[in-house]
């Protein structure tokens, strides 16, 4: 079963085409957002995906999911932070576009570390399932039909053939033939049902599940969690440590503290002082040759500069430079900005590597190079050993040069393992192509969220 | 047959691995056609030399390299691995993390240790032709599932050498399934739950899988002749009070009584299939299930899950000796399963002492010692008692051969359309 992200939603606003852009309720998330957004507008929309987060984490704490009054309780919440949940008679591409660009916003954030990312995922299954839960009959078979999982419903004759042991096996088909008559069944490889078939749940014949629509939830939960989790360990390589610092941040205001009050401060400036590295690498992640850099330039950047005013006076508003980063505004107590190699102290900049799972060799290396005041060199040596190469290939000026070509790097690999074996391992060590070509260089990056990357075991040992 | 004497060993092996050890089957199998480049160079091979010396990480360049290093260590046991991302004789110079275990063929080891609870012939590592059956149902059961529920197609079962069988799974795309796919494979196969301290250790529920059912058909037709005639299982007070452990107490007094009343297993069995299907069980699920149940507790196949979900487990090579034994781990023909004995396995010392004969008599006749050592070897094993299991051990190769032709047409086929 294949995710295909060869839909290619072109946003236009106005009328029919607005539906267009977002036919369901609910979305699976593989086209990143490719419009303009103000940075207040983001700051928002990011605001209130946490906070939808927080309550789907709570009420699942506190009430059975699935059932009453976790329902309605959710569905409550949706609706005041004005998310899309429910196919109603009321434009819905508002809320539903709300829904699109601040889970993009948030994969940013919370790609950082393990424990940030398998929170993250949770509330967004847990979201995920509700929203399909109340999803009629009818729009669940559009929605996958739509959504290009593909999934083969069997034909009657088929379904009558094994009708005794599709029974059987089902547990959420209660056993009379009237069930299965009105049911589709899906056929899909038994490797792409693992959570049904490991506890036997379902009919397996010549090497596929036969699924009943109603169970197809569970295995569309899964491909969603795999490759939500892909997404996001692909992000946290490419971020350079001046950005990873950012999870500190995060961990610290995503909990709820005694009391209920949630500090957004420090989330915001984490986002925020970092946003326009963060915008940076959002323009070139999710631009994928659909907009033209220069319209994003003018138009994005644009209110960042005039809305950066609160941060103090900033005539230049060019994305900061590695030397910038190192030279001005060092971060004081509580702060999470600035170049960990020159503002972090030796020691704790040591844990931090050791967290990063770098080798004690390269570990010296690096602190070498930083007493040396090589902090540029020294973010090339972590680069480096995260990539597993030899040479990293280019010269590091700029926070985003990084991210760019990380995915390069990334991305690049994906030909030399066309034909060989598939691992569920890390990489091997790939060649480091050395193209100065702009065009082929976003190609690459327009593949950024589709890759087959590392296994989901992988990021999880992390 | 030559009585095997493991002080013997280090001569036989000798002979072994330099006349009889079938290395062109054995690196074809490996091979898998060189399809892929380096697979059987990043294959790992583990040896087990004299005095229980262990070295892993062995690997060969090609099949003159593995056998030139067989015949040069002697080894007593050799396990297979998994197929690295590097050649695993080179896996210090690897930088760190790099180097990772990749592929390998999904493996199952059923041990009849894990049957001491339900077998009362022997215990441990002896095995007799009563309790012998328990493996041949298990082969039975599990390669259905493989086959029919699964679609697998290259299935190789093995002998252990001692008390149990292998199954290497070869298909291409099973040598590819994560760990977590492997351990899902082994728990749908899986209905014998519960350790020493547990009593009761099939619970079936309302409906039942047709994975189940199809097993318990399987059984069905061994249960009386192995459990009732052959294990005996309601012979006495002893043994029945275990069997009266797996149903409700409520039945108990009136079991004990009829049991008193009749002669043999077989008798005691209606009665108790009789008594759990009357009314008298009013809470707990009765009659069918529970008779089920108990069938499966005594019959159905016992896996150890560690075995097959590590990618990098390393399992016993076929072809290998068992060091205690003196038999050849030989692959067992599944179209005469309920023939096989393990009892008339051949040993290394029987095979040996044929060839002995066999070349004594070639050497009156021809005179000739020049030969090369491979025709040598093709002749060799052919006139020993070796020669069927290698027949069966070429058509699983024949097997593997024809998929591979029929996916590369395939493939041709495809790339023809455009």
């Amino acid at each position: 079963m294949q995710f295909s992200g060869g839909m290619r939603k072109k946003l236009r606003l106005g009328g029919d085409q607005r539906k267009a852009s977002y036919p369901h309720s609910l979305q699976f998330y593989l086209e990143p957002p490719s419009e303009n957004i103000s940075l207040i507008e983001f700051e928002s929309l990011a605001i209130d995906r946490v906070k939808l987060l927080k309550a789907v984490e709570n009420l699942g704490v506190s009430y059975v999911k699935g059932i009453e009054p976790y329902q309605s309780k959710l569905e409550n919440e949706i609706r005041r932070l004005k998310f899309s949940f429910r196919e109603s008679l009321e434009d819905e591409y508002e809320p539903r576009r709300k829904d699109h660009i601040s889970h993009f916003i948030l994969r940013l954030a919370y790609c950082q570390s393990e424990d940030l990312r398998r929170w993250f995922i949770q509330q967004e299954m847990d979201l995920l399932r509700f929203r399909f839960s109340i999803l009629p009959k009818d729009k669940i078979r559009n929605f996958l039909k739509d959504s290009h999982l593909q999934f083969e419903a069997i034909s009657d004759d088929e379904k009558s053939l094994r009708e005794q042991e599709i029974l059987a096996s089902s547990p959420s088909l209660c056993g009379s033939k009237l069930d299965l008559d009105s049911e589709s069944v899906y056929k899909i490889p038994f490797a792409d049902a693992l959570d049904l078939f490991r506890g036997r749940k379902v009919y397996l014949e010549g090497g596929f599940a036969y699924v009943p629509l109603r169970d197809i939830v569970a295995i569309v939960l899964n491909e969603f969690r795999a490759k939500l989790s892909k997404a996001l360990a692909l992000s946290t390589k490419s971020f350079p440590p001046c950005m990873r610092q950012l999870h500190k941040a995060l961990r610290e205001n995503h909990h709820l503290r005694h009391g209920g009050r949630m500090q957004y401060g420090l989330f915001l400036k984490g986002i925020g002082l970092t946003l326009e590295q963060a915008l940076q690498f959002w323009k070139q992640e999710f631009i994928r040759g659909k907009m033209d850099p220069d319209k994003f330039d003018k138009g994005y950047s644009y209110n960042i500069r005039h809305s950066f005013g609160k941060e103090g006076k900033r005539t230049d508003y060019t994305p900061f430079s590695c030397l910038k980063i190192i030279l001005t505004n060092p971060p004081g107590q509580g702060d999470y900005h600035g170049c960990p190699f020159r503002h972090s102290d030796p020691e704790l900049l040591k844990q931090k590597l050791q967290s990063y799972k770098i080798s004690p060799t390269g570990i010296n290396q690096i602190l070498d190079l930083v007493k040396g005041t090589h902090y540029q060199v020294a973010c090339q040596k972590y680069f480096e050993m995260i990539h597993n190469v030899d040479d990293c290939g280019f010269s590091l000026n700029h926070p985003n040069q990084f991210f760019f070509e990380s995915q390069r790097i990334l991305n690049g690999s994906k030909d030399i393992r066309k034909e060989s074996i598939q691992p569920e391992t890390p990489q091997p060590k790939p060649s480091v192509q050395k193209t100065k070509d702009a065009s082929s260089a976003l190609a690459y990056l327009n593949s950024s969220l589709e890759m087959d990357m590392e296994g989901l075991e992988d990021y999880f040992s992390e | 047959m030559a009585t095997f004497d493991p002080a013997e060993l280090p001569e036989l092996l000798k002979l072994y691995y330099r006349r009889l050890f079938p290395y062109a089957q054995y690196y074809r199998w490996l091979n898998y056609g060189g399809v892929i480049k380096n697979y059987f160079q990043h294959r790992e091979f583990s040896f087990t030399l004299k005095d229980d010396i262990y070295i892993r990480y062995q690997s060969f360049s090609n099949q003159r390299d593995l056998e030139k290093e067989m015949q040069k260590m002697n080894p007593y046991k050799i396990d297979i691995g998994a197929v690295y991302s590097h050649r695993p004789n080179q896996h210090n110079t690897v930088k760190l993390g790099a180097f990772q275990a990749q592929e390998k063929e999904l493996v199952f080891d059923i041990d009849m240790t894990d049957y001491d609870d339900v077998r009362r012939c022997c215990s441990s590592a002896d095995i007799c032709s009563k309790c012998w059956t328990l493996m041949t149902m298990a082969i039975r059961i599990i390669d259905r599932a493989l086959k029919e529920d699964f679609g697998f197609k290259h299935r190789l079962w093995v002998y252990s050498g001692r008390r149990g069988v292998h199954c290497w799974v070869c298909d291409e795309s099973v040598r590819k399934l994560s760990s977590a796919v492997r351990s899902g494979i082994v728990e749908y196969l899986s209905l014998v739950k519960g350790g020493q301290d547990v009593k009761k250790k099939v619970h079936l529920s309302e409906k039942i899988h047709p994975f189940v059912s199809k097993s318990i058909n399987i059984i069905k037709k061994y249960f009386e002749e192995y459990a009732l005639v052959d294990q005996d299982i309601l012979e006495n007070k002893e043994t029945w009070d275990k069997i009266l452990a797996l149903v409700p107490e409520t039945i108990h007094e009136k079991l004990q009584q009829n049991f008193q009343k009749h002669h043999n297993s077989l008798q005691r069995w209606e009665c108790l299939k009789k008594a759990i299907s009357s009314q008298d069980i009013k809470n707990d699920k009765c009659g069918h299930w529970l008779e089920l149940e108990i069938m499966l507790q005594y019959c159905f196949p016992r896996l150890d899950i560690n075995v097959s979900k590590g990618i990098n487990h390393l399992l016993k090579s076929p072809f290998s000796v068992h060091p205690k034994t003196g038999r050849i781990s030989v692959p067992i023909d599944l179209q005469k399963v309920d023939q096989f004995d393990p009892f008339t396995v051949p040993t290394i010392s029987s095979v040996c002492h044929e060839l002995d004969a066999v070349s004594t008599n070639d050497e009156e006749k021809e005179g000739n010692e020049a030969e090369s050592d491979i025709k040598h070897r093709t002749r060799d094993y052919k006139k020993t008692s070796l020669a069927p299991y290698i027949k069966v051990f070429e058509q699983f190769l024949e097997n593997l051969d024809k998929s591979r032709k029929g996916e590369l047409l395939k493939k041709s086929d495809l790339q023809k359309d455009f």
